[in-house]
């Protein structure tokens, strides 16, 4: 297992954490309630962390000559 | 006919010559029919993937959630990110293993990883099974959409016949070709329809997103956070992953990573699919919205939400567009629900039971058993009650039983048997059945437990069942061939 492939917990350990410690309404940001901006900003944020895996994947190569 | 419904049958019309149109020059046997040849790009096979993901339920039934229950709607855009991270490892190997073995369904990778025709059979039917509650929940989307529509003239159950009919046509014709084009037609629409509504909604009556919430939170201060009993926090991180663990279980999802061109395909969208996934944000902001607009929809009711609020504000011709878009987010999944359920009752059933059948009868049964599919799934949908989501998590708990076995099939040494994942499946599948009939939950079935405990979703105790019997039979049973460890 490449080390960087764990970066991809983060966005689930936000989303987990976000349920138990930020289960509340206010403040409300970006328009949204806090709970769901949270959520929004680990699914954001999943994007770019992807990207940065990928960037790393030993498999990238190989498997776009295919 | 007025004008609303002029425009969606226009667009099924539409959709249909599509289809034929994507058909032309290509030679159907049943790869081609049901793979499209394993030739496809990111670009095709993300539309796929995006149109399997953004069906009637997302667009009834996720505003209808924001309406009536508020926070647990969440759960929607969590378990797509966490499940479209798993993809990024999963999806790859998955492809790979289906390209070298030339594999057409779902239960072809089971029958292949576990070297048992029969295991194949029994993954078919809980498929097929579990996908019949997935395509009445579309049925039922389009006969909503098409009766509100049609301001009353158009029964539901009419509509429902359409909506099946049109279906039936254009699988038959097209294959796979065809759900990928209406795919485009449909993403393009639906993007279009959802932003508008859900930006010029809560706009036109509260004057924007963040008042709208000030306006529902001023009125009731839990509904947008997850409640502290019932659908809680515990809830809520049980759900998201029992659905993302699902997600991909599903045998038309699973068949459709088939038709990638390269593993690179899945490790793009994975980045790609999260961003997109935000529409559904826009979904729930209708459903919201709607709730101080056309309040006193309860229970089933609810998802008329997105409907009735669309109706109330706009002209007729803005109705059937929205509509449309409708109609085509419950099109292009019933497309491929119906392919693979035939792919699968004609090539891992049929097939194993009558060994001699050439290709060619295996192909034309599973383009026979398309119209026999529909009219099972019609009859349901007439006959059955309950909301979209209810019938949506049904189907959910049974697919997710296949999990634990494929995820143990991914390990490069799999301690698992034949017999270990036959036993797993059909007890949690057996627990799923007894829950869903009884109407029990984990606090009614273990009373004395933490309410922390009682909230988890219920999928949780078939799953762990599952696991047990999958691990305790594969230890006391013996691994005859080793040819089926070799994985990737």
């Amino acid at each position: 297992m490449h080390a960087i492939k764990l970066l991809s917990l983060l966005p689930i350990i936000g989303i987990l954490l976000g349920a138990i410690f930020f289960n509340q309404v206010e403040p409300i940001v970006l328009g949204m309630p806090f709970l769901l901006f949270w959520l929004v900003m680990c699914t954001v944020l999943s994007s770019p962390i992807m990207w940065i895996v990928f960037r790393f994947d030993p498999n990238r190569k190989e498997d776009e000559l295919e | 006919m007025n004008i609303a419904l002029f425009i969606i049958f226009a667009v099924i019309i539409l959709s249909i010559l599509l289809g034929i149109q994507a058909k032309k020059g290509k030679d159907m046997d049943l790869e081609q029919w049901s793979v499209g040849g394993r030739g496809f790009g990111a670009i095709f096979v993300f539309l796929l993937m995006a149109g399997e993901i953004y069906t009637t339920f997302t667009f009834l039934g996720g505003s209808g959630w924001a309406y009536g229950k508020g926070g647990p709607t969440y759960y929607i855009i969590s378990y797509s990110a966490v499940a479209y991270i798993m993809s990024y490892f999963m999806l790859p190997k998955v492809w790979r293993y289906a390209k070298e073995k030339n594999l057409l369904s779902q239960s072809d990778y089971f029958v292949s990883k576990y070297n048992s025709p029969y295991l194949g059979v029994f993954v078919s039917l809980i498929g097929v099974v579990g996908m019949i509650p997935y395509f009445i929940t579309q049925l039922k989307g389009l006969g909503l959409i098409v009766s509100q529509a049609s301001y009353g003239t158009i029964s539901p159950i009419a509509a429902i016949w359409i909506g099946a009919i049109a279906v039936t046509i254009y699988v038959m014709i097209s294959g796979i070709h065809g759900s990928a084009w209406t795919a485009i037609v449909k993403d393009f629409l639906i993007l279009a329809v959802v932003l508008f509504l859900g930006i010029y909604l809560p706009i036109h009556y509260y004057g924007g997103i963040g008042s709208m919430f000030e306006a529902i939170h001023a009125k009731d201060a839990q509904f947008l956070a997850l409640p502290k009993e019932g659908q809680s926090a515990s809830w809520f991180i049980s759900t998201v992953f029992l659905t993302a663990f699902g997600f991909y279980m599903w045998p038309h999802t699973f068949g459709s990573s088939y038709t990638a061109k390269n593993a690179n395909v899945f490790r793009k969208n994975a980045i790609i699919m999260p961003l997109y996934s935000l529409v559904l944000l826009f979904v729930f902001f209708v459903g919201f919205a709607a709730i101080l607009v056309v309040p006193g929809l309860h229970g089933a009711d609810a998802d008329l939400a997105l409907l009735k609020i669309s109706i109330k504000t706009f002209d007729p011709w803005v109705i059937g567009v929205i509509g449309a878009a409708g109609v085509l987010t419950a099109l292009v999944p019933g497309s491929l629900i119906l392919m693979s359920s035939a792919t699968l009752l004609s090539k891992n059933i049929f097939k194993v039971f009558k060994p001699k059948a050439t290709d060619k009868q295996v192909a034309a049964t599973a383009k026979y058993l398309v119209p026999v599919v529909s009219l099972v799934t019609v009859y349901f949908t007439i006959n059955g009650g309950d909301t979209i989501v209810a019938l949506l998590l049904m189907g959910y708990s049974l697919v997710t039983q296949l999990f634990p076995a494929f995820l143990f099939s991914l390990l490069k040494n799999n301690f698992v048997t034949k017999y270990g994942a036959f036993a797993g499946m059909a007890t949690g599948v057996a627990t799923v059945a007894y829950v869903t009939i009884t109407e029990n939950s984990v606090g009614t079935l273990l009373p004395f437990l933490p309410q922390i405990i009682k909230d988890l979703n219920v999928g949780v105790i078939a799953l762990i069942i599952n696991l047990f019997f999958l691990v305790v039979v594969s230890l006391i049973t013996p691994r005859k061939d080793k040819s089926h460890l070799q994985g990737n």
